[in-house]
Formats: structure tokens, sequence, C-alpha cells
């Protein structure tokens, strides 16, 4: 055994999947010096990853999930860890067979292959199977099953050969000290059972037990142990005789939320079917408590019953196998579904790798690695499951619990992109609420925040404008309502009142704050007091990290506006970057705003009865943010907009909040003022003025150029990304932001689609071709709905630069179908609507 | 008062956890200025006596009956009652083996008090005895009061190093008359399944694990084990392979195993075999991996490949033993 | 025809480190799962093979907490033919007390339905491991019985029971009816089959409240023996080198002597 060491450059806690692929991938990178820790004896120290099924199927609806998968593949593959036997979904009903189309339309975008089965075809491949129980299947040739125990040691070992690794077992982590760092405290040690290690980095990479070790550095992993039911069923002759450990392809029975492994001669049968099973992290058993291992919990067979009986029907001769092992399953699950990767927020270079599947284990070491060492990771831009996107009311067991016990039976079922949670609602809400309450608003979640997505007291107006009131399919037709199109059309023709009161608002003053911040983002953001500027923020690699609006309030302060879903991450980054001098002072302001948006022809009129102040173009341009006074109530008002009318976003004491929606609504009495929803704020107003939205267009893999956000000028100061930026400027161009229309919207069923927008839809080529460009980034839709003063069904896409010549024929493929489109725009104007913004400038 | 020691013997034979009996029923007596007394049943009961002299019986009570011809536990049990009736000892003890836990079972129940198995320690306290006896195998540990008015113990087996302390050892025949129906109970025949030492007193146990590879393999365990006058045991992954008989495996569903050296051959060391091979004095784990459980568990340990290891011990013993 | 019993107890299923209440009165179960106690289990697998065989009923009783019916319905699972439960409040009951209270209920159940022929008992419980119910139940009944044992024969008028000791096996003949203690070993229990486990959520479970006076065992506490903490020395990796260092620790032992 070696001497157990004092310092190390990184400390890796927890030699599971995720903790031997990070150190494995840090080695290469050309990390020294680190240091692998687990509780548990190897190769199985006794976490998920030892009792896990280890099959993967590589289609997911998400972009960076998919992207980790089929990294992970490649690496168990190239390790010789990998059995490719294939993979058959099964659906019992109609609405999973919609389901299956849905992910033939990811499998397309992604490049993964698939192809929907009958039943008979699905017992071609299963000879076990009771077709008569399934109405069809979607089957996944490159489906696998990987011996992660293995890969773990592989991947441990070649960092041990290279002399950059030292791992000890049966090693408890008693503490993680910190002490004051740059801006936020930062790791200086990892105390364990067997001695003190002073290091630079901890990555927690301990899967359940993962909160438990961040809480000891004073942050938050946001995740909790949940038990999956597996038993392995057996001996089958059927089995036995294959002399293989997986002959058959893994079946998913989808809608019973089952599937069924073979495993050598017996048959593993698990579920994600029972009762949430949620359990804390003190209450895991330690190594030696457990009789097998912690995260093999006890088997409560009643939770398993109904599985047992489904799993019959699916595969009858089951019932005569003998039930040789079960457990309850430890597995970690996350408020959103989606792992927590990354920087923690509250401590600097504590690393968070948890909450990951087997599937993705050797991707998210890479990943992690890569993120590490470069500041961001390359593989794929992993916003989704960035551990800095949860607020704080969202970072606590109270939160993760609610959310787990409503997503659990979700795990192999149907979720809707727009679908909207029904737990853990009513946390964060805006200063105005009781008044869209009053309203009949409907919220959509945005980060955490209750944001009107449309007004059922705007049902009137579907009558008045004429909009197409129903949609035939129910997959088009869920969470939409025809309010929205008619409340955008009212906009457009009179004046609409916006809550914006989710939009995150921080403030950063000080005597260095014009460096700060323009080292921070593209734009030049040196301007004169009451000026603005909207801007990327990027990622050192030229990716975007952000968009941003920043107003000048005075010499040395700036307001930020950033979206409700990217405030963690954007407070973090901009906290992460401050100087640490305290010439710069950052504060989010968001919890003390109210922001109220007043866009429509009729804004400037409205506006003007409730204030003495001059609003006209003149006194007020385009772009200036002016203080004033509305109904007596100090308010900061930006000419701005986003979604194609003229008006204003207007900046207000959350305490003064209700007075100032009562006076702009009181006043709106004559201009029949409606509010006015985030479906069209965030969707349809803001897609015909060909507006990008974080997270939809822009993310990391694309540069400014690409999106056409490009200024003609660099500004002359440093920025985060401005190397990579001004290449990507001289470089030839290999793909540009477009915007499409739909020329028909008719399925083979003779009625009209609508197509979500969701970002696993491919824009294909006439012959059906999938579309990438040089890069190998393939073309797909990352915004689509209706655009009802254009009168068209639009989308946005990046294109090669060889099919973006407006006027060029295409077509896009939804829920399997496909359906041509034209390109409309491309560059930096991408307007469908008011081409030369004279309505905004009104 | 006496303390009374159920000598078992077969067919003359006296195992040691006879003597460690006697030993722990020496202390007992002790402490409450007792003497301790030996009941021997059968045949040979007069020829074992002055080896349990030489353990610290004063009077060894022989009692022979055609029933006691052979081990019975219902005739063993009548016996000693009877005995216990006519010299009302303050204690009846055993050692804690099958046999020993069986016949005082018994004892407990025709006097209808209470009985304490597997006792590790016991004082007379003011209202009985005060008692620590093994619960879990020895996980864990039992304080009991035990109200009787005769205490009925059996001492751990293994817990106790057994040692001679000579006293009289005055042999003392006691007649009892015991029904003819107890033959019930009394062995009929005996069948020999393996010869000279097994597993469960072997002094030397070579063991292997998953880490063997293969039942081939296994023959290098057992020319180690003879050479050492040992037997081979193994693990349960390694009969759930079909390498080995279930006889062979050492572990809380196996044998349980108290060996002088128990050599782990490619033995991870799960809980359920390392409870059974918890009892061995010294181990010495064989093992690529020095984080394995068995290997911080082992006094000693080889960080290496044991398919290299095994043969060159072998050559090693080999020379020495000429 | 065969009428068999089995008795069968409740056990947690604990890892090398099992934990003490706060109180020191119990085994603390809060993560555990609870099993049949291993030479039980085994009890119940020849009981159901006997009957197999020989046709006739297995009737699996326990003594224990209402949770206790977890067992009885895995022992359904297993073919198990009828299961009674004598509740208690979950306390732990001293040997006495529980071979008084199973006594009752197998003259209950005799009055019933006929004698046992033959009433299984594990060789001794898991956990509390006293080693006396089943022979203080046989001597009450007035019925032969013998521990440890590894084998079964059903003979007209008598079972031949064999016992393991050491290098072999006794051989015993007891008659009709009589009490035996199962050793693990004796078979290898079949696994429950999922139509098994399915149907045994069908069985009916008699509940008999029976009851008895303590008896003269009284827990005081339970406790964890002195761990010994030691450093593993880590002896030469290199195979002749190895080799030296075992063997000469070996003669240190002196178990070098090869006499077997």
């Amino acid at each position: 055994m070696s001497d157990f060491p004092t310092s190390a450059s990184c400390v890796v806690i927890g030699a599971g999947i995720v903790g031997n692929s990070i150190v494995g991938h840090l080695a290469e990178k050309g990390w020294t010096d680190i240091v692998l820790l687990d509780k548990g004896p190897l190769p199985s120290p006794g976490g998920s990853t030892g009792h896990a099924s280890n099959f993967i199927f590589p289609v997911d609806h998400s972009k960076e999930i998919v992207d980790l998968t089929l990294d992970s593949q490649a690496q168990y593959e190239e390790m010789g860890m990998q059995n490719t036997c294939g993979g058959i979904e099964v659906a019992r009903t109609e609405e999973r067979m919609e389901e299956f189309r849905r992910r033939m339309t990811s499998a397309t975008a992604f490049g993964v292959e698939a192809y929907m089965l009958t039943p008979a075809e699905v017992k071609g491949h299963v000879p076990f199977v009771n077709e008569d129980v399934i109405v069809g299947g979607f089957y996944c040739p490159s489906v696998s099953v990987v011996d992660s125990l293995e890969t773990g040691t592989i991947m441990r070992k070649r960092a041990q050969d290279a002399d950059a690794l030292l791992v000890f077992a049966n090693t408890e982590v008693l503490d993680i000290e910190t002490a004051p760092g740059k801006n936020k405290p930062k790791v200086t040690a990892v105390v364990t059972d067997k001695g003190r290690i002073e290091c630079e980095h901890v990555v927690v990479a301990c899967g359940v037990w993962s909160p438990k070790l961040a809480e000891m550095a004073g942050a938050t992993i946001p995740l909790t142990p949940a038990v999956h039911q597996m038993a392995d069923v057996g001996p089958f002759d059927i089995l036995v005789e294959t002399n293989q450990e997986v002959a058959y392809p893994v079946v998913r029975d989808m809608d019973t939320f089952c599937y069924e492994r073979q495993s050598s001669g017996s048959m593993e049968v698990g579920s994600y079917g029972h009762r949430p099973i949620l359990h804390r992290v003190d209450e895991i058993p330690s190594n030696e408590e457990a009789l097998l291992t912690p995260t093999e919990m006890p088997f409560t067979p009643e939770d398993f019953d109904q599985q047992m009986e489904e799993a019959i029907e699916l595969m009858e001769f089951l019932g005569d196998g003998e039930i040789r092992y079960a457990i309850n399953g430890l597995l970690s699950l996350t408020p959103d579904t989606a792992p927590v990767l990354g920087p923690t927020p509250e401590v600097e270079n504590l690393w968070s790798a948890a909450a990951v599947w087997i599937k993705e284990g050797p991707g998210v070491g890479r990943l992690l690695a890569e993120w590490m060492t470069d500041g961001y990771p390359h593989l794929t831009d992993p916003h989704g499951a960035d551990a800095t996107r949860f607020y704080p009311p969202q970072r606590n067991v109270h939160h993760v619990e609610g959310r787990c016990n409503e997503h659990f039976i979700k795990t192999y079922g149907i979720t809707h992109p727009r679908e909207q949670w029904e737990s853990r609602r009513n946390v964060t809400v805006g200063p105005v609420k009781a008044r869209t309450d009053d309203l009949d608003a409907f919220y959509f979640e945005a980060g955490g925040w209750e944001r009107p997505h449309w007004y059922e007291s705007n049902a009137d107006l579907v009558e008045r404008y004429g909009v197409n009131k129903s949609r035939t399919h129910v997959w088009d037709a869920d969470w939409w309502t025809p309010i929205s199109d008619a409340e955008h059309l009212h906009m457009r023709e009179h004046v609409g009142l916006v809550d914006l009161s989710p939009f995150q608002v921080f403030e950063v003053s000080g005597p260095g704050v014009v460096d700060y911040i323009e080292h921070m983002v593209v734009n030049k953001c040196d301007l004169p007091v009451g000026r603005s500027i909207y801007t990327p923020m990027l990622n050192a690699s030229g990716g975007f990290r952000s968009d941003l609006t920043i107003m000048r309030m005075a010499e040395d302060r700036f307001r930020i506006v950033t979206g409700a879903f990217d405030g963690g991450r954007d407070e973090y980054w901009f906290r992460h970057n401050l100087p640490g001098d305290s010439s710069v002072h950052f504060e989010n302001r968001t919890n003390g705003t109210v922001t109220l948006g007043v866009w429509g022809p009729d804004a400037v009129a409205l506006l003007s009865t409730v204030t003495e102040s001059d609003l006209g173009q003149e006194a007020f341009p385009y772009g200036r943010v002016q203080s004033h006074l509305i109904a007596g109530i100090p308010v900061d008002m930006f000419r701005i907009s986003y979604v194609g009318d003229a008006g204003f976003e207007i900046y207000a004491e959350a305490c003064n909040g209700m007075a100032l929606w009562d006076a702009i609504w009181a006043a709106g009495a004559n201009f029949d003022l409606r509010p006015i929803g985030a479906a069209v704020y965030g969707t349809s107003g803001r897609l015909e003025k060909g507006y990008r939205l974080m997270g939809s267009e822009l993310e990391d893999e694309y540069t400014p150029v690409e999106a056409g956000l490009a200024r003609p000028k660099v500004k002359a100061a440093d920025f985060i990304g401005k190397e990579k930026y001004i290449e990507a400027r001289a470089a030839e161009g290999v793909a540009q932001l477009c915007v499409l229309s739909f020329d028909s919207l008719r399925c083979a069923a003779g009625y009209d689609r609508f197509p979500v927008g969701a970002g696993n839809e491919p824009v294909l080529t006439l012959e059906g071709e999938r579309i990438l460009d040089a890069h190998g980034r393939v073309s797909r839709l990352t915004t689509a709905g209706n655009a009802p003063s254009v009168g068209k069904y639009l989308a946005m896409a990046y294109l090669p630069i060889d099919k973006c010549e407006p006027g060029t024929k295409l077509q896009v493929m939804y829920q399997y179908e496909t359906y041509p489109v034209t390109v409309e725009k491309t560059g930096a104007d991408l307007a469908m609507f008011d081409h030369d913004d004279a309505r905004m400038k009104a | 008062m006496t303390v009374l020691v159920i000598a078992e013997h077969d067919r003359g034979e006296v195992p040691i956890a006879t003597f460690e009996a006697l030993t722990a029923a020496r202390t007992l007596a002790a402490s409450m200025d007792d003497t301790v007394e030996v009941v021997a049943l059968g045949d040979e009961s007069a020829q074992i006596a002055p080896d349990l002299a030489l353990h610290g019986a004063e009077v060894v009570h022989t009692i022979m009956s055609p029933v006691l011809s052979d081990y019975g536990p219902e005739a063993y049990a009548e016996a000693v009652v009877a005995l216990v009736n006519a010299i009302s000892p303050s204690a009846v003890v055993a050692s804690g083996t099958s046999r020993g836990n069986e016949v005082l079972a018994g004892v407990a129940a025709r006097l209808d008090v209470a009985f304490a198995a597997n006792v590790v320690a016991a004082e007379k306290s003011a209202g009985g005895f005060s008692v620590t006896r093994q619960q879990w195998g020895g996980s864990l540990l039992e304080d009991v009061d035990l109200d009787a008015r005769v205490a009925v113990l059996s001492f751990a087996h293994h817990s106790i190093e057994p040692t001679e302390a000579p006293a009289a050892g005055t042999v003392s025949t006691f007649n009892v008359d015991l029904p003819d129906e107890l033959a019930r109970t009394v062995i009929k025949d005996r069948t020999v399944t393996s010869a000279g030492v097994t597993l469960a007193t072997a002094p030397v146990v070579v063991s292997g694990g998953r880490g063997m590879g293969n039942a081939e393999a296994f023959a290098m365990l057992e020319e180690l084990a003879e050479l050492l006058g040992g037997r081979v045991g193994c693990s349960r992954a390694v009969t759930n392979n079909g390498w080995r008989n279930h006889s062979d495996q050492v572990g809380q569903t196996g044998t349980r195993i108290a060996p002088e050296v128990y050599l782990a051959c490619g033995i991870s060391g799960a809980t359920q075999h390392w409870v059974g091979a918890m009892g061995s004095k010294n181990v010495i784990a064989i093992n690529t991996d020095a984080e394995a459980n068995l290997v911080t568990k082992a006094g000693h340990a080889v960080i290496a490949d044991l398919h290299e290891i095994v043969p060159a011990i072998i050559e090693e013993v080999k020379k020495r033993q000429g | 025809m065969m009428r068999v019993l089995v008795c069968v107890k409740r056990v947690p299923a604990p890892g090398s480190r099992i934990n003490i209440t706060d109180d020191e009165q119990d085994v603390d179960t809060a993560h555990l799962g609870f099993t049949t106690s291993p030479h039980e289990e085994c009890a119940l697998e020849e009981a159901v093979q006997i009957v197999e065989r020989e046709g006739g009923e297995v009737v699996v009783l326990t003594v224990g907490p209402a949770e206790a019916e977890e067992q009885l319905r895995y022992a359904a699972s297993v073919g198990g033919t009828s299961f009674v439960l004598v509740p208690t409040d979950g306390t732990a009951l001293d040997p006495q007390r529980t071979a008084s209270i199973i006594t009752q209920a197998v003259n209950e159940s005799e009055s019933e339905g006929g004698q046992f022929d033959l009433i299984l008992f594990g060789n001794e419980s898991a956990d509390s491991a006293g080693f006396q119910v089943g022979v203080r139940v046989a001597h009450a009944l007035g019925r032969p019985m013998v521990n440890g044992i590894k084998g079964i024969e059903v003979g007209e008028s008598t079972f031949t029971a064999q016992r393991a000791i050491d290098g072999g096996l006794e051989v015993y003949e007891v008659p009709r009816p009589a009490v035996l203690g199962i050793l693990e070993g004796i078979n290898l229990p079949r696994y429950p089959t999922m139509k098994g486990r399915l149907a045994s959520r069908k069985a009916v479970i008699g509940e008999a409240p029976i009851d008895s006076d303590a008896g003269g065992l009284r827990r005081v506490r339970l406790h964890r023996p002195e761990e010994t903490v030691s450093q593993t020395i880590m002896l030469p990796t290199e195979a002749a080198a190895a080799a030296t260092a075992v063997v000469d620790l070996l003669e240190e032992l002196g178990v070098m002597g090869g006499e077997s």
C-alpha cells in the first residue's frame, strides 16, 4: 500500500464508474498528483455502479444526454467492455406508439439507427415475447450492455500507469476543508480516516452520497437516493442455451415501466413502476452494516408484485423463474431528472459529478476533465446538467424530494416538452401574482418562478381575432391554447401588459466595474449613462455562455438582465469572475424588483397617461434607460422590445409592484389593455422578430457569428472568448442560423400538425437525408411556433452555409413524419415581421 | 456446592471443548467457593477420568446404563438430571458444542429452568447469575440475568484457552435406572464421510475464492493443504460457480472454522465469508487487490497473483520439509 | 401422507456490523431487511420435499410480530400449505416462553388437524441462538428430538436422521412422531418463483393468540465485543521472496508439521 499522501492536485471522491472515468480522463489531459478515494473496497465499493443492470439505450430527446451517451458507448467499445446486443422498447398503448414516433425523430436527429417494429417483428427478435399484449416496438440495434466495474478498473489503471494517480479504497472522507478564496470559500483539504490531503480541487463523484460530501464543504448537490427495484429471475433453458451473457435484445416494457435484460441463464427484471421510495442520505447503511452493499437495500416484494404480473404477461416463462436475487437498488434522482455536473456555486474548486447513469459515465468523465482543464467542456454543452442551474429554493431536500416523488414514475413515462410540474409550485412568485391570479393566468414555471403563460380572461379574444381554435392531434394541443395567438394579435393591434418579474436582475458596481464588465461580455459596455447593450457572453471556447441585456445606470453601475432559466448559471459565472479585490460589487436584485412590460402600438400613449415624463422618441429614444415616476412610483424605464412592438420594460422596487400594476391597469381601460402571457413574449412575438433564445438557438456549440449576432467591429477591450471570437469572424462560415417557414403542416392522416420545436426535430434534405455541417453539427429545429401576424408557422435552425440561401427547400421531421419547409431568412436580420423595426421605434 | 461439568466424549475420546468448559467452570466455581465436579456418561466414562482430573475435576461422576452405550441426547439429559437432583449443584455446565448445547437444553427442559447457551462470562449475582452470552455467532454479546435454582450454562466453544489444573479426580459411580424408551434417540450407526482432519478442525485451511479462476486451479491448493496437514476451503462464489462442493464452503452459510492459519487466496472477503473465517487465529491473504476486504482484515498479506505465489510457497514448503 | 410442522423465526438480515438500539435492548433494524433464520429455511425446504414425496401438508408456524406475516408468505411462496402466526408485541421472548407458546400452538393445531408426524426446528436461531426451543417443545410433547440433522429418511414408523459431526455422520432412528432440529446444508432451499410469490399473496394466515409466562432468562442489554484493530503486514510481492516470508511465518506458527 502506498504511503498516504499529504497533498494532491485533485482529490476525486468516489470510485464508481464516474469517479474512475474522471481520474482516467484527468490523467489523459495531463493532470498529475490525483488521488482517488472511496470508503468501500475495490473493485466494487458499494455504490450504485455495483448493482447497475449496465445496459445503454442511446436514444434520448435531449441532445446533451445523447452526446454523453454516444461518447460513453464509444469509450466502452474502445476498452472492449461493450456487448452490443440491441434493445427493443415495446408499446402496449397507442399513446406510446406516438412516443416511439417521437423517438424515431430524435434517433434521426442524433444519428442513432432505429426502427419501428410490428408486434410480429418484435417477436422475431425476441421469440419469447407475447405479441398479443403489445401494439408495436421501437428497435435500436446499438443498444448495448457494458461492464461498468471493469471499465472503472481500466480507467483507474490508465491513470496509475501514467503515474498520475494514487488510489485509496476503504478510506472514509470525514471533512472537506475550505478557506476564504477569491470570491467565496475555496477547497483546501480533504480529511480522511487515514490522513489529511491538501489539495487544489475536489470532485464529488459519490452518487447517492454526494449531497453529504458536498455539505462537508458547505455546498449543495441537489439529488436524492431513490429505489429502483430489480430481481434476477431464472434459470431458463432458452437463455442458458445461448451460452452468452446477453444474446437477446434488452426489452423495455415502457407502459409498465419495466425492463427485461438477459443475464446469462437468467433474466434481470427491473422496474420503475413502483411507488416512489426515496431515502435520505443518512439512512443508507455503511458497507459494514449492509447485508449486501449499502445501495442494495432490502427488497420490498409487495412493491414489485404488480410489475411481476405484468412481466409475466409479456414473457410468460418468467413466472416459473426463481427469484434468486432481488434488491431495492439505490440510484440518484434530481429535481429535473438531469445530472448535476460541474462547479458547485457555493465553493470554489469543488466539483460535482453526480446523478449520472452508467450510460453517461465515461462521457461524464471526459466532460468533467475538460471542464476542469479548459474552463468549459467541448464534448457537449451541458447547460441542462450544470450544477449551478438550480436556485436556492431548488437546492434543498424538500424541493428534491417533492419533484422526485412526482417524476419517478416518468422514468419510462412520456413527458411533453411543455409539460409543467405539479409539485413545489408557488414557492417563488413575483410581486403582482395576486393581480395575474385575478386574471386567471395559467402559469408555466420558469426557473422556479411562476410566470403567466396565457390568461384565461383573454378567451374572448379568440373569437375576436378569429384564430385557429383547435389542434387535432393531442400531442400538439397539449399545454397549448388558442388564446396565446389571440393575445399576440391583440398586442399587435392595441397594447399588452406582461409580468416579467422572473427576469433575473443583477447589478454590478464599483470602481473596477467597467473593466470587469468589458472582460465578461463581447460587446462594448463602456457607453454613456442611460445607454444599453444587448450582448453575447462567451465561454473561452468562443461559444455562447449567455446573452444579456446590460444597462449603464451610472458611471460605476451596470444593470444586467438575463432570463429566468439562466439566472443560476449566469450569477455563478459573474461571481466566479469577480476580480476578488472588492473593486467590483455584485448584487442579485431579482427578489427586490418588480419587472413589467408594456408593448403595443398604444403603449406610449397609455404610459403617458400615468407619467408626466415625455416618452416620445426624441426625449426617450429606443435602447435608452431612464428614471421616471409612474403614478408617483420611482421606476427605471427601458425602451426596448423583444416582441416587435413599441414599449418599455419597467423596473421598480418589489414593494411598489402592485401599485404600479394597478396604475397601468387602470389607465389601460381606455386602451383595451390586456395581460399578455409568456407564450407570446417568449415564442410567437420573438419568433416573428427572429430573436434568439439562450438554450435554444444560443449554446456553446455555436458562435455569435453563426448566430448572426456578431457586430461589425470587435471592441478593443479584452474579454473572455475574444481570441476564439476573432478566429470565428475570420474563418469561412460553416453554418448560419436561419428562419424557416412550413410550406405545409398537413400530415398523412389529413390534418395539420404543429411541431413543438423542442430541439429533437431534424431538418432533412428533400431526399430525406440528415443534414450535418462541416463540423459535424446536425441541423435541427431550435424553436418552432405559429407567427400569427406573419401568417406562417415558423422555425429556427442552424443550416450549413450551402443551404442557407432564402428560398432553399428542405424538410423537417416531426413525430416521424416529414413536412416541407422553405428557408426564409439568414444572417443578422431574421425578422419576418416589421423588418425595419419601425413599429418598435415608433 | 458444586459446579457440575458434563464431559463429552466420543467412544472414550474427549474433545478439547470439554477441557475449555472445565477451565471456565473452574473460574466460575472459584468465584463461588464451589468445587468442580464432572459427570461422564457411558461405558468409557471411567477411562477418561484421569484426563478430566488433569483439567480440574475433583470428582468424576460416572453413569453407566444400557441406553448410555453411545451418545443419545435424551438419555444423556435424563441421566444428568438424575445426578443433579441427587447432588444439587449450583450450576450445570458444558461446552457450547452441538452435543453440549443439546444435552443442556434437555437438562433445562426437564428441570424446568432457564438455559443460557454460548456463555463467555458468568458470575453469581444477588438474584441468580449474571451472564454474558454470544448472539449472532459472536458478533454481539447479550448480558442476561439468569434466574434459576441451578444455572444451566454452555461455554462458547473457542472462546477459552483450555489449561490444566490437576485435581483429585475421584471417580464416583452414580447409579440410575434409565428407561429403555430413551434408546429411541441413541446413535444407531456412524458413517465416515472423510478421513483425518476436517475443514472445521484442520489447523490450516487453504481457501480459494473467485480469484482462482477455475476449478482446476484448486489442485495447487489441495497440494499445499496436504503438505501442511490442512484442508481446502472456498468462498461462496466458488461453490456458486460449481468449482467446489458446498461442504468446502467457509462462511455464514457454510462451515465456520477456527484454524491456526487461514490462507485466503483470491478471496475478496464478502461479509458472509468473513463471518465463517473470523475465528481463525492468523489470516494470510494472497490477493492482487490491496484494498480488498479480506486483505484489510488479514494479519499478513501478499499483494500479487496467487497463481505465481502459491506454487512458490509449495516449492518452499517442500524444500524445508526435506 | 405426512403432516409436518415447521417452526420458523423472523430475524433481521444484517451485515458484518450489527447496530444496537439506543436502549441496548434490541438490534437496530432501521435499515435492515428480515429473513427466515437460515437453518429454518432449510427445515422448510426439507418439509416441502418430504411432503412432495410422501404427500400431506406443511404447516408453518411462527411466533413474532405482525410483520412476521412476511416470512409466512415467503414460506407459502416456496411450498408451505398452511400458516399460523402467534402474534407478539415484537419484543424478544425468552426461550422458555417461546417454547411454551409453541407447545400450546402445537396442541391446538393437533386437536383440530390431527397429530404432526414430524415437527422441524432450525438447529438454532440466527439472532439469539438459544439452542433450546425445539428441545423444550419436544420434551413438553413427550416426543423424541435430535438436533444437528443433515439428512432425513422417512420410514414406515421411524425417521432415519443423520447428524453431521467432524469427519462423518451419526445415524439416529427415531420413532414417529418426532421432532428434529435441522442444520443448514441438509438441502439447498429453493427460491420462490415469480408465480409462487404472486400466489403467496392469497395464502390465508391463521392467527393464534397464545401467550405464556416469562422464563428465567431476562435480557439486560446487548453490546458489541471489543473489536481488535490490526494493521495488515504486507509481505514481499515477488514470488520467491513472498514464499520465503509466508513459509517463515508458517514455521513460526508451528504448522509446518504436515501430519494429517
